[in-house]
């Protein structure tokens, strides 16, 4: 029970320290897992990241559930993920009720109206970041460029271009790996007719 | 049922928004503008509020989108929705699949999935971009055909502000890393200066 307290707080406070989420989160996790405690090793700490990054969902909510499962089994992943995501709850249910009031009033819809203008040069600051490590080859350009086109024009759910996309990357790595089998199967059954071969004579 | 849909909804972000960050956002986008629980314009405050306050973006922003939609029962259960498929994916891997992370599928599944990912949210900023630049009674469809009046139409203010911010964030945050809130804060009171919202 002590357990998994800690647990919920601890991920509480990650959740409070870590603006934005994603990398931000790695030192103070560093700090509260690696260090304050040793619930975890850097290179476990590094592969819990590697999969929270390759799985769908958010990156800190994936790493909570990651190392609370480590600790606590299921219970431990539920309890650790509701605390990395307790602080955004209360502190963000707080600004949306306040905004929802105030929204009428002129000061705060000039305010919104230059932070627009913000929102739109940090959007494209991230999408510059993230084009560095997805935009690696030609093929992954036009992805891009087709699933930004045809999700701009076309009234299509985000989800169809991620299951196309994904099924792009799969198909010719499991041809490919088909492929490989096959060709182990007839270099064996190549040598082991060679050889039967040499027996008869 | 509306705190249903919301929960199913919020749980498809979770499922198929892959990299974190503002991978949530063009879901939210199109979940806007198919269910008309909030405008564009709403859409954009949250990711500011989202930017601006600790927690992870994802998840701030499906709290204040189930917060806008249906009040507090809405912020829990939309949060809910989003967290779902990560738990049981993530404790499927943690339980049954060792060394998920370089099996070679999954690293070619994930090579495309990122350019995806990356696209989706360039057409979401777009959008944004679109609504913020240009006045609101013209589609972005009819762009094309009324170049002309929309060059004299768009919001040059705002153009100015943003090119500036782009500027200032390339300038310094080469040299150490900004937070966002700071240039969130700073717009904010250039637009009660100027008084943007009449622009």
């Amino acid at each position: 029970m002590n357990d998994l307290w800690s647990l919920f707080w601890i991920f509480a406070k990650i959740g409070v320290m870590t603006f934005g989420g994603g990398y931000a989160m790695l030192p103070m996790m560093q700090r509260e897992l690696v260090q304050s405690r040793s619930w975890a090793t850097d290179e476990e700490l590094m592969d819990y990241f590697a999969i929270a990054q390759i799985t769908p969902g958010v990156i800190a909510v994936n790493t909570a559930t990651f190392v609370g499962y480590k600790r606590h089994g299921v219970i431990g992943g539920i309890i650790a993920t509701f605390g990395v995501v307790f602080p955004s709850f209360v502190i963000i249910s707080i600004i949306a009720g306040l905004i929802n009031t105030f929204a009428d009033l002129p000061v705060v819809q000039n305010a919104f109206a230059g932070i627009r203008a913000c929102v739109c040069v940090l959007i494209f600051n991230a999408i510059s970041r993230l084009w560095k490590g997805s935009v690696t080859d030609s093929l992954n350009f036009v992805i891009f460029l087709a699933v930004a086109l045809a999700s701009y024009f076309l009234d299509v759910s985000p989800a169809i271009f991620v299951l196309i996309a994904g099924i792009i990357g799969f198909v010719p790595e499991f041809v490919v790996s088909r492929k490989e089998i096959g060709t182990h199967k007839a270099a064996r059954q190549q040598g082991r007719q060679g050889h039967e071969g040499e027996d008869d004579k | 049922m509306i705190y249903l849909r919301l929960f199913w909804e919020f749980f498809k972000t979770g499922l198929f928004a892959v990299g974190g960050g503002l991978a949530t956002l063009p879901f939210l986008a199109k979940m806007g503008a198919a269910t008309g629980w909030f405008s564009q314009s709403q859409l954009t405050d949250m990711i500011a509020v989202s930017e601006s306050t600790p927690g992870p973006m994802g998840v701030n922003m499906a709290t204040y989108t189930g917060y806008t939609v249906a009040g507090l029962p809405g912020a829990l259960i939309a949060t809910l929705g989003l967290i779902a498929p990560s738990i049981i994916t993530i404790l499927i891997v943690a339980a049954f699949l060792k060394n998920f992370q370089d099996n070679h599928y999954v690293q070619a599944v994930f090579k495309r999935l990122r350019p995806a990912s990356t696209g989706l949210i360039a057409a979401a900023g777009l959008s944004v971009a679109v609504m913020t630049f240009l006045p609101s009674n013209i589609s972005s469809h009819a762009v094309y055909a009324e170049i002309l009046t929309i060059l004299s139409a768009i919001k040059w203010k705002l153009v100015a502000l943003a090119l500036a911010i782009l500027l200032v964030t390339r300038v310094i945050n080469k040299t150490k890393n900004v937070h966002p809130i700071v240039w969130i804060f700073a717009s904010a009171v250039v637009g009660i200066i100027f008084k943007f919202a009449e622009v």
